[in-house]
């Protein structure tokens, strides 16, 4: 009894075994339902799988196919085109917003609260919040700018190709700029008061400050931050399923709600894998280009506090 | 010392804010600030104003859409009564419950062991994890559901339960990677000294010193949980199955006749738990989500 009770506290004494056990709930759940559906959605790719029926092995022939789609190639650009937009927005206004609200203010620790609701609630809920903001018929929108006598008929934000593009990523842009304001805030307050005092005392206006103490001393937390905001973007599918389905004629669809229409509602389950991996080098590229390259520009600028 | 230049203009400046005229605050300031909170939060107070709204005023081009004159509880009644929306709500309550347990006690002893134990590799299995939170949903739903489906966990809460840890996971153990790091190591040893084993140093020692960042995760991964909605849309089918934000999309918007009211409603009362949640534990929340930005 005292013998074995010693073995296995002495087994338990070794870090790898250890590690290995602890490890082991996690692990075992990743990689049955993350690692090996990784590598079978990049299977089913060269499959032609059906819903209820086993594929066969077709090389390249989805993707051939897809390259020649024209819907495809529409879903690729509207995908890049709503996440430059809504990127660039998104940074902009947060960077704005966590200015602001870096300022001195009373209720402070309460607007930062409010401000992160809209990233908090589920976003399939807001998104028909916006739907009916959007109506064609009773949008509010279009009532205000009726009786300021700005626009004479309502305006058909979602039955318009460009005005849908432009109204979904709006609503992207609603849900996003919370999260980046927020997380470049707690960037923003790390920042020792100390630099700006020293800067405002040589006569740096504000902008300078801005330019040449909190955007350098921002950098790294900025590339976070916009490579999860980028990701988040390019991989959107709730806002566009609810708000559009992709519509008006195809339009708005993006990569994931064209894979999930040609997967679940079209049953083609190859093909739709097939859209889904095609996103990933872009995923890549996109982490790669705003991670390092910001990375590489905090660097540059000696402000290696990692 | 100046602390004007010489248009006479306060410099602003965060270490000098006091300095700063109370008209220029306004316009530099609360104004912009002011516009960003109405759009913000606009669309939860439309949501509001609509689950109350009777069906004259909404469909009406008449009157202040922003007031509503005859409040009513009409749709709430609906909703409550003549649709299945206390199932869905019970059904969210329960996979995001139960996902975040599982999640919480994967996460505690991954982050634990990659940060304290150090096994040999655990820096790689730490890369590894922060890797797999930028996997997203969308590029997963496809081969999972497959997958759900050979399973035989088609239309069961049990596919959404299993299947929502493969995001709760990496980020809540990346979030306590960090919480375990800020505890002193001295404390470990002291108890390893007097014959703790390792087990017991986390469940005695670590965990009670890291409850904020199990709230955190928590907190986090609740609300990750509720507001799923790639996953539930694709592995389950029936009513009663159903997630609130999958149910009130798919059940409640019904042919061509909207009916805005109630969907509303179904929409304010899917956000206001998460939202009341929220409220309590903002702290947390926010330090979970800058944690997990940060390195």
């Amino acid at each position: 009894m005292a013998s074995r009770s010693s073995t296995l506290s002495r087994a338990l004494d070794n870090r790898n075994l250890l590690g290995l056990l602890f490890m082991l709930p996690a692990a075992a759940v990743l990689l049955l339902f993350l690692t090996y559906p990784l590598g079978l959605g990049t299977y089913l790719g060269f499959t032609d799988t059906k819903i209820g029926r086993a594929g066969e092995w077709i090389g390249l022939d989805n993707f051939a196919f897809l390259w020649g789609d024209a819907v495809t190639r529409l879903a690729l650009f509207n995908t890049l085109f709503y996440t430059t937009i809504a990127s660039i927005i998104k940074f902009a206004l947060g960077l704005y917003l966590a200015l602001l609200l870096n300022k001195h203010l009373p209720f402070k620790a309460f607007f930062r609260a409010v401000v992160l609701l809209p990233f908090i609630v589920p976003t399939a809920l807001s998104a028909l919040a916006f739907w009916w903001i959007y109506d064609a018929q009773f949008s509010v929108i279009s009532w205000v700018l009726v009786k300021m006598g700005l626009i004479d008929r309502y305006i058909d934000f979602l039955g318009e190709p460009w005005n849908a593009r432009f109204a979904t990523i709006a609503a992207n842009i609603w849900r996003g700029v919370p999260f980046v304001a927020i997380t470049l805030l707690a960037g923003l307050q790390t920042i020792s008061p100390s630099y700006y005092e020293a800067a405002s005392l040589d006569g740096a206006s504000p902008w300078q400050q801005f330019r040449h103490v909190t955007l350098p001393l921002l950098t790294p937390i900025i590339a976070v931050v916009m490579t999860f905001s980028v990701l988040f973007t390019f991989t959107d599918f709730q806002l566009i399923y609810v708000l559009t389905r992709g519509g008006p004629l195809n339009a708005t669809h993006l990569m994931a709600t064209l894979s999930f229409q040609r997967a679940i509602s079209g049953g083609n389950l190859g093909e739709g894998a097939a859209i889904a991996t095609a996103m990933v080098p872009f995923l890549l590229a996109a982490i790669l280009i705003s991670y390092y390259g910001l990375q590489r520009r905090a660097w540059q600028q000696g402000t290696t506090d990692k | 010392m100046t602390t004007a230049d010489a248009t006479g203009e306060p410099l602003d400046s965060q270490g000098m804010n006091y300095l700063v005229t109370l008209p220029r605050r306004v316009v530099t300031i609360y104004l912009p600030l002011g516009a960003f909170l109405f759009v913000l939060l606009f669309p939860f107070y439309w949501m509001a104003m609509t689950a109350f709204k009777p069906d004259e005023e909404l469909l009406s081009h008449e009157g202040n859409p922003f007031w509503v004159s005859n409040p009513t509880l009409a749709h709430v009644k609906k909703l409550l009564f003549d649709t299945p929306y206390p199932e869905w709500l019970w059904n969210t309550v329960l996979i995001s419950v139960v996902a975040t347990a599982l999640s919480l006690f994967c996460s505690v002893l991954a982050a634990y062991a990659i940060e304290r134990l150090r096994y040999r590799g655990s820096r790689y299995v730490g890369a590894s994890i922060f890797l797999a939170y930028l996997v997203p949903p969308s590029i997963l739903f496809i081969p999972l559901a497959t997958m759900v489906y050979q399973l035989n966990l088609f239309d069961t809460r049990l596919a959404l339960i299993l299947t929502y840890p493969t995001f709760l996971i990496p980020f809540c153990t990346w979030l306590l990677m960090g919480y375990f790091k800020t505890i002193p190591f001295e404390l470990e040893e002291c108890a390893l000294i007097d014959g703790a084993n390792r087990f017991q140093i986390l469940v005695k020692i670590v965990l009670p010193l890291a409850v904020p960042g199990l709230i955190s995760a928590g907190i986090f991964a609740f609300t990750l949980s509720w507001n799923e909605f790639i996953y539930a849309l694709t592995f389950v089918s029936s009513s009663e199955v159903k997630t609130v934000p999958v149910g009130v999309v798919t059940e409640l918007v019904e042919g061509d006749v909207y009916h805005w009211g109630s969907l509303m409603a179904g929409a304010l009362f899917g956000s206001l738990p998460v939202a009341a949640l929220y409220s309590f534990f903002v702290e947390y929340y926010v330090s979970g989500l800058t944690g997990a930005v940060k390195e």
